[in-house]
């Protein structure tokens, strides 16, 4: 006990909390690594006695195979990566039609939900609580084989007024073809939506300026309306014809036709995250205290203008975040296409992996691109819950 | 909140990278066949198997006791589970013919139902001994998908079902028309091809299941359905109207269906060839799982060999001498396995054809038991 | 819960007439509505039960009753089923008496009774006497949490706890081949059983994985905040279908030359690491919605970081997420249905088995009817028991 130790000095290194810190880390870092390493060999090694190794040049291969349905250029002499692009543009596609279409059944089930109305409550609240507890891939299944499939042949092809055509083969509907006079009235369309933008924000200045604004809601929609008439009455020949659907030897021919395998998915997702999103908007129409609507109503404002000044922003605020995550499950979802057979992008992955047997190379490309969508997604809401947030004071 | 979006840009990257520097193939090819593990005691959930090397499948199928077969679980008549629970079909019947010449014990198996996406890969990694899923035998199968085919157990070709009320009589005849086919396999490849080459339009309806495209076409969202024609003749029988449905006269391709082994395993390769052998020898001695106790005073010497009363061919695959025996008295001789599935007595009646024997103008030929 | 209720004044008590009229005919839109959304449910309600009673042939179903419940678990070993089972429904009637409140308690345990003796009278053979006597069990746990409430909540908790593992072990076995309880191997596991099973394991297995990964994104030590935020953001970025495609294509070749890992276990991996990700990220929600004040208190105590988030923070924590941690997991739960596209037999897998029987070809809708019922029972089960739950600890009343 000759040299107590000083008791001002540091501990000893092996008992220094921010050196065991440091090392606690490294010995984990290194632990991950190794095991990523080891792992990373493995393969190699085994992909090796196979005779393969990794490498992304067989996306320049011929496919061989066809797909159903594309929305670019695509043969059986295409390359695996124009299938791979098919692929992703259609899971875009089916993405942004089913975030349309759910977002508007969402609110109406959600405004439901709130109803006065006894029956539309409790038919809101039958059909939330009949998808929430649905497992969604046999729903897509049933859909597509139950109700989809159940259509009439196309040669019992059912009609409906305007020229809707309904078939198992796919539901038809009028579309505009582009005449020779469409480029020249192209140019009006875009003349018109840039006044629309224009307008948009010349409304938003001056509502700052002053904190009173006309409507850019209604105003720039009109705006771009009337410059798109007058483009159509100014050409000479109309820029669109009319293009009805019809039966046409074995499938429908004309106008713009819907298969069977996308309305299934399309609508099955819509029904399933609708359920989803009316929860969402009714907790945010719930959230805004009943105090702000009598307060918004004693300043005098009209009960649109509550609702659009005060009670919907604030509603917007709760609703957000968790209406971000459905989209993206929406998006996510729509890799059950496989289950009714429509060319999405991890549909497509597959069929590439098994016709090159190159499961490694694909499964990671399929979960780059699912990852680089919620990314962006959430760089995008990170970025407009910000702008939503400024408004609060 | 966009710095937690770092890591995962990062990881991005760094996946991209790898996955392009390997494409480079510069890789040298240092590293050697790892060491033939022993199989130890394990947990059932963690198998070691043996992928490669001579002599080790068999040693590593006899320590555990049982045939781990990939079979496919939605085939009428060639691999799919019945309402008891069990497998049957023909490929499923392969099987139990190599369990019982390894073993002497014809339900010494484990089937492993396996996907159209996943069979080479569960071949390859070892997780199934044999695969045995109604697999065309094609170039690429047989090299670099790591695996070897043994005799094919049965000829096909791919053809085409349409409605006979459609009035379709050839490839022709679906101009515009809409075409069911099964994701994943060659039969998706060989319609591309065919309709190419004939110049003919059409519009695939892709399924990723058996059930699927067939339920598809019978609901009438194709004019035609297209798989291997044994797939076809087995699931018109089970149409709701059989009659209504015609298999057209045109073949695509060969489809010669057969089981599958892991390369570099000559042993294990032989044993699952001469597996089919037996059985298609059996039929020509007219053998079969009723008689086959009888044949001791047999004056055929081939027959005591193939039975292995007489010579040491079982010794010479690393088996029983009476292995074949075991195939025989177990599971019957080809005939009797193809009648028990696709007999005319089953609802999945497929007429001979191509599979007849050799002597009936069929293509199975076996080499002499010698 | 006081059992004089105060009636409103007669003058405004409502006839028939009058409740329809506040309610549903108040103005014109409504009635409209009304009109409309009647006659939406008048012809569903009338299409589902035309079909369910007269159109649809349920013959597919009744003949493969056994493989959709149990896939093909070997029937001489079906008793260790029985017996998971029977321990379940006195759990259950065991919890409903101590958690459940007054009548609606009473009546759940009343119907679910009611609902296995009916059960057992459509079925024949052992079957019936082991859903009578499941009944039975769920009335005796029911009276004797009645009795002995205070000193059975200690054993129905260590119940729970220990049911999952007993389930998985008694179906699994011990021995390898024979002697007591051989191994069943999870080829033969399938059906209900088998989506149960995933569910059980993913449950139990993410939770522990998720609270480490939710503490680790919140961790002080950088390397391991970040390995803990790419992986929750990696495996929250992508489709499960992916993640399942992954452990089931690409997991055996990263595994060393001769070792193989079940494909049962391969997915239940896959499903656990993917409901792990989020439950982590619920779990980050809870830890952030405890107020300072909580830490700080924690630290004056003297308590140091491990023991103040173990005893303090995030046990109130997890108290506040229960009802979204049981959403989870029935998300959890629905979601296992997705093996199926890897070729596991589970609910679905088996379904599209039955479905390419020769004698079932084209029976789809029935099939899937059936399925969709099961899962929309346990499922709807689980959200109910959950409400009660939330109630009887008082989460969100604080």
């Amino acid at each position: 006990m000759a040299n107590t130790p000083n008791t001002s000095a540091s501990p000893p290194f092996w008992r220094d909390e921010r050196v065991l810190k440091i090392l606690a880390q490294i010995i984990f870092g290194a632990a991950v690594l190794i095991f990523g390493f080891v792992l990373f060999q493995n393969m190699v090694t085994g992909l090796r006695q196979q005779g393969t190794t990794l490498g992304l040049t067989f996306l320049q291969n011929t496919s061989g195979f066809d797909l159903a349905e594309t929305l670019n250029e695509y043969s059986r002499s295409s390359t695996y990566w124009q299938a791979f692009l098919a692929g992703l543009y259609n899971t875009l596609l089916v993405s942004a039609v089913g975030i349309v279409l759910s977002t508007i059944l969402g609110v109406i089930l959600g405004v439901a939900r709130l109803s006065s109305n006894v029956l539309v409550r409790g038919l809101a609240t039958a059909y939330l609580e009949l998808m929430r507890n649905l497992s969604l891939l046999v729903f897509l299944i049933f859909w597509y084989l139950g109700v989809f499939l159940k259509l009439p042949l196309v040669k019992d092809a059912v009609i409906w007024p305007g020229d809707i055509i309904l078939t198992n083969r796919g539901i038809g509907i009028p579309w505009g073809l582009p005449t020779e006079t469409w480029p020249t009235f192209k140019l009006f369309l875009i003349g018109g939506l840039v006044l629309a933008v224009v307008l948009t924000l010349l409304f938003r200045w001056q509502g700052k300026r002053t904190g009173k604004s006309p409507l850019a809601l209604v105003w720039a929609p009109l705006a771009f309306l009337s410059v798109a008439a007058i483009g159509w009455f100014v050409v000479p020949a109309a820029p669109l014809s009319l293009d009805l659907p019809a039966v046409a030897g074995l499938n429908l021919k004309g106008g713009r036709i819907f298969t069977p395998e996308f309305m299934a998915l399309v609508s099955g997702l819509v029904l399933y995250t609708a359920a989803f999103i009316g929860e969402v908007v009714r907790a945010g129409i719930q959230a805004v205290s009943k105090g702000q609507v009598e307060a918004s109503r004693a300043l005098g404002l009209s009960s649109f203008q509550s609702l659009r000044l005060v009670i919907f922003p604030q509603a917007l605020q709760v609703i957000i975040p968790p209406l971000t995550s459905q989209y993206l499950n929406l998006t996510k979802n729509s890799s059950l296409a496989i289950a009714v057979g429509y060319p999405d992008l991890f549909y497509v992955s597959n069929t590439i992996l098994n016709q090159s047997g190159r499961a490694v190379e694909m499964i990671t490309l399929v979960m780059l691109t699912y990852l680089l969508f919620s990314l962006v997604t959430s760089v995008f809401m990170n970025w407009y819950n910000a702008r939503v947030r400024l408004v609060e004071r | 909140m966009t710095k937690k979006l770092f890591p995962v840009v990062g990881l991005l990257l760094a996946i991209a990278v790898v996955l392009t520097a390997c494409g480079g193939g510069s890789t040298p090819a240092t590293s050697e066949a790892a060491p033939a593990e022993q199989p130890t005691a394990a947990p059932a959930e963690v198998i070691f198997t043996t992928p490669s090397g001579y002599g080790v499948t068999l040693e590593t199928v006899r320590a555990r006791g049982t045939l781990i077969c990939g079979v496919n679980s939605q085939v009428p008549g060639f691999g799919f589970v019945d309402a008891d629970g069990n497998f049957s079909g023909v490929d499923v019947d392969y099987c139990r013919a190599l369990a019982a010449a390894v073993f002497g014990d014809a339900n010494a198996v484990e089937f492993r139902p396996v996907t159209a996406a996943e069979r080479f890969t569960a071949l390859q990694s070892g997780e199934i001994d044999v695969l045995s899923r109604n697999t065309t035998w094609s170039t690429l199968r047989d090299t670099e998908l790591g695996g070897n085919f043994v005799h094919t157990t049965f000829y096909d070709g791919q053809g085409l079902m349409v409605r006979e009320d459609s009035g379709i009589t050839d490839i022709a005849g679906l101009e515009g028309g809409t075409i069911c086919v099964q994701t994943g396999t060659t039969t998706e490849l060989n319609l591309a091809d065919v309709f190419a080459a004939e110049g003919v339009s059409y519009t695939p309806a892709v399924f990723e299941d058996a059930d699927g495209t067939f339920a598809a076409y019978a609901e009438g969202r194709c004019d035609a359905v297209t798989t291997d024609k044994s797939g076809l003749v087995s699931r018109r029988t089970v149409l709701a109207d059989p009659e209504a449905h015609v298999i057209l006269d045109v073949t695509m391709s060969k489809e010669p269906l057969g089981p599958m082994v892991r390369h570099g395993d000559d042993q294990w390769f032989d044993i699952a060839q001469w597996t089919v052998f037996a059985m298609i020898s059996a039929e020509e001695f007219g053998i079969t799982s009723a008689n086959v106790d009888s044949q001791s005073g047999s004056a055929n010497p081939e027959v005591l060999r193939l039975l292995g009363l007489e010579g040491e061919l079982g010794a010479a695959l690393g088996l029983e001498a009476n292995w074949a025996y075991n195939i025989i008295s177990q599971v019957g001789n080809y005939e009797e396995v193809y009648n028990r599935s696709l007999g005319p007595d089953t609802p999945t009646y497929i007429p001979r054809g191509l599979n007849s024997l050799y002597t009936e103008g069929g293509l199975l030929y076996a080499p002499p038991f010698r | 819960m006081s059992a004089t209720t105060l009636k409103p004044p007669s003058a405004e008590r409502l006839t028939l007439l009058g409740w329809l009229r506040k309610n549903l005919f108040n103005s014109w839109g409504n009635a409209i509505l009304t009109v409309v959304a009647g006659w939406l449910t008048y012809v569903t309600v009338r299409g589902l039960l035309l079909w369910v009673f007269t159109e649809a042939d349920w013959e597919v179903v009744v003949t493969n009753l056994r493989l959709i419940l149990l896939g093909q678990y070997p029937i001489a070993e079906v008793w260790r089923i029985w017996v998971s089972m029977a321990l379940l429904a006195f759990l259950i009637g065991n919890s409903l008496s101590i958690w459940g409140k007054g009548k609606t308690s009473t009546r759940f345990t009343v119907l679910l009774m009611a609902v296995l003796v009916g059960l057992g009278f459509v079925v024949s053979g052992p079957s019936r006497l082991w859903l009578i006597g499941m009944a039975a069990l769920v009335g005796a746990g029911w009276f004797l949490g009645r009795s002995a409430g205070k000193t059975m909540r200690n054993v129905v908790g260590i119940g729970w706890v220990v049911w999952p593992p007993i389930f998985i072990l008694l179906l699994r076995g011990l021995t390898p081949a024979e002697g007591f309880l051989p191994q069943v191997g999870t080829n033969l596991w399938g059906g209900l059983m088998l989506t149960f099973m995933l569910t059980i394991v993913g449950i139990v297995f993410s939770f522990p994985i998720g609270v480490l990964l939710a503490l680790g994104r919140q961790s002080n030590l950088p390397i391991v905040r970040w390995f803990c935020i790419t992986f929750i953001e990696v495996v929250r970025g992508v489709p499960l279908i992916t993640i399942l495609f992954m452990a089931q294509l690409m997991l055996p070749l990263f595994l060393p030359a001769g070792l193989t890992i079940d494909r049962v276990l391969r997915a239940m991996v896959g499903i656990t690491l993917f409901s792990a990700a989020y439950l982590a990220e619920n779990v980050r929600g809870g830890l952030q919605a405890i107020p300072k004040g909580q830490y700080e208190a924690a630290y004056a105590l003297g308590l140091n970081g491990a023991l103040s988030m173990g005893l303090i923070i995030l046990p109130q924590a997890l108290r506040l997420i229960i009802p979204i941690l049981v959403g989870q997991f029935i998300a959890l739960f629905k979601d296992t249905a997705l093996v199926a596209i890897v070729g596991l037999f589970d609910l679905v897998g088996i379904a599209r088995t039955v479905l390419a029987q020769p004698a079932f070809l084209g029976t789809h809708r029935e099939v899937y009817a059936f399925i969709s019922l099961l899962y929309w029972v346990f499922s709807y089960a689980m959200s109910y028991v959950s409400i009660r739950l939330e109630d009887s600890l008082g989460v969100g009343k604080r």
